[in-house]
């Protein structure tokens, strides 16, 4: 069991960067200040859990929680197959972090997407663009106050209008 | 020889486009080519395309409504997305299910993970020219859509699995029709593996093309065949078994240069190793339930109760009305599992009421594509069908 020498270690190395330590069905989740996420990665990254299965994010407009957004880490052990949780909250005012990219290459994409429909910007990132929206896309579809059937965006999609002589057609 | 041959040729760069739509793309994808003569400078992914916000539209939907998107997502093994949603669905909420159950979601995962890769095999092998061996395939593949048809009605939008069970039990002699299937597999595993393992061209097209170490591997992500292809021990189905994958007997298939021969030979192994499991399956079929117990409150009644008693209505409108049904308690869930393509999880907050809080997708071939700028990065161009059909990108799960 890594998990319990790991979460001593970083109360001892980052004693403000922890906000809390939770479990729901049987699984771990540290919660931590935003601003430290990259060093907490490293520590954890550094101690055996090597794979970093995937990044996503919550807003916590209406579930509440520390602060508006949580950046979420899934963390996987290969050697003893063990999975851990981190979230990392933003607040609303300033939804920026540092990146993970120069931990985990696999974090280039995932953040990328986590900045076209949450709006979290990370620092550091090599090229932070939006990667499923098109890039003159206002908005983020995410998170809570979009509206699920858009912002009128469908209405003011381009239309190639080419001229159909029906006459000529019948 | 012509003075200056074996050196560069000094031409300009192009910039090609190769996509949206191709055949050897495999969906809807982009990728913006920067070439010299034929050899790939850069080359630049752009998805995106098939995006359709499934992962908003969970916010909506119910948790049983939801799985009939999660069929969308990897389009080539559906099933292996119901499975994987309803497994964590179930972890929410806590529920056990019926050791039937999970032995039926055994035998339709590893179905459609013969399919997918068959499919994925002929797919690379038609790329690249060899049309005999997809054909093949294909024949085989038709014959396992045929099963999805008789268990679940239907050959591609499954929607199979229920959170805490089935839609509806196998049919009776079911397994007959399964080990007609099973016994070709070798079959047509043996003919594409004559066509095209010493194949002179298949070798000189597949070998040492788009190499992945071990750790760019960790690094980038990878998981499933990609990773496995690398040397990586790691399949979720032995070192974290969920759905009673522990009592299954089969073997791990690695191998040890990464390049996209050794993908094609895993994924052949792979369908070897399925067919194990699924004839262990079917012999070891317990009887029972397929759905948790209806005091739960979890499961619809069966339908012939419902058009016929005026309680089994009743029971059925207070599991699907808007303000009745399933509400799992305040947390958060992640469940990953062994798709075709690699780990495919899914992670669900609930804030405890009837919906999803959020739904989150963790697909395989998002990470599994994220590395493809690097391998073609010095490739001729005729290599880039080779190296993304042995990546299996699929496109709907990785826009989602």
């Amino acid at each position: 069991m890594l998990l319990p020498k790991i979460i001593t270690k970083v109360h001892d190395k980052f004693p403000s960067a922890t906000l809390d330590t939770t479990q729901f069905a049987g699984e771990d989740i540290i919660h931590i200040q935003g601003s430290y996420n990259l060093d907490v990665l490293k520590l954890f990254r550094d101690n055996g859990f090597n794979f970093l299965a995937d990044i996503t994010a919550i807003d916590n407009l209406t579930l509440g929680g520390f602060e508006r957004f949580a950046v979420v880490y899934h963390l996987l052990s290969h050697e003893t197959a063990e999975r851990v949780t981190i979230k990392a909250y933003v607040p609303e005012d300033q939804p920026e972090l540092p990146s993970a990219e120069s931990l985990w290459k696999t974090a280039d994409w995932q953040e990328r997407e986590i900045y076209d429909l949450f709006g979290i910007s990370f620092k550091g990132h090599p090229n932070l663009i939006r990667i499923m929206n098109p890039d003159d896309f206002q908005g983020h579809p995410l998170r809570k106050d979009y509206p699920r059937l858009g912002r009128k965006e469908r209405d003011d999609f381009p239309v190639v209008k080419r001229g159909i002589n029906k006459e000529a057609a019948q | 020889m012509v003075q200056g041959a074996d050196q560069p040729m000094d031409t300009e760069r192009m910039v090609l486009n190769f996509g949206p739509q191709h055949p050897s793309t495999h969906g809807t994808l982009r990728i913006i080519m920067e070439l010299e003569g034929e050899t790939v400078i850069k080359g630049t992914p752009e998805i995106g395309y098939l995006h359709s916000g499934f992962e908003k539209l969970g916010e909506y939907l119910d948790y049983n409504q939801y799985i009939t998107i999660t069929d969308r997502m990897n389009y080539l093994s559906p099933l292996c997305n119901n499975v994987a949603y309803a497994l964590t669905a179930e972890k929410l909420m806590g529920l056990e299910v019926s050791k039937r159950t999970e032995y039926i979601r055994v035998l339709m995962c590893e179905l459609s993970r013969i399919a997918d890769h068959i499919l994925n095999v002929g797919m690379l092998a038609v790329d690249l020219g060899a049309l005999t061996a997809f054909l093949y395939g294909f024949r085989l593949r038709e014959d396992i859509y045929d099963l999805f048809e008789i268990a679940t009605g239907t050959r591609l939008t499954t929607s199979y699995t229920l959170v805490g069970g089935l839609m509806r039990d196998i049919p009776d002699k079911f397994d007959e029709a399964v080990i007609k299937v099973l016994d070709n597999v070798d079959v047509v595993a043996r003919d594409i593996e004559t066509l095209l393992n010493k194949n002179r061209i298949w070798q000189d097209r597949t070998k040492d093309i788009g190499i992945i170490s071990k750790e760019d591997a960790i690094s980038y992500g990878l998981s499933g065949p990609m990773a496995r292809a690398s040397g990586i021990d790691w399949d979720i189905r032995v070192q974290e078994p969920y759905s009673r994958y522990e009592e299954f007997d089969f073997d791990v298939a690695i191998a040890l240069n990464g390049d996209v021969f050794d993908r094609y030979l895993v994924r052949m192994e792979e369908m070897r190793q399925s067919v194990k499991i699924c004839r262990q399956a079917l012999d070891k079929m317990p009887a029972g339930d397929v759905m948790v117990d209806p005091d739960l409150g979890f499961s619809l009644p069966p339908k012939d109760e419902v058009y016929n008693s005026i309680e089994g209505l009743i029971y059925h409108f207070e599991i699907t009305m808007r303000n009745r049904g399933m509400t799992p308690p305040i947390g958060e869930a992640y469940v990953a599992t062994e798709s075709p393509n690699g780990e495919l999880g899914f992670y669900i907050v609930s804030d405890g009421g009837r919906v999803p809080y959020r739904v989150r997708t963790r697909p395989p071939s998002l990470m599994n594509y994220s590395i493809f700028p690097k391998l073609i990065e010095g490739h001729m161009l005729s290599d880039a069908p080779a190296i993304i059909g042995s990546t299996n990108v699929i496109a709907g799960e990785l826009d989602r």
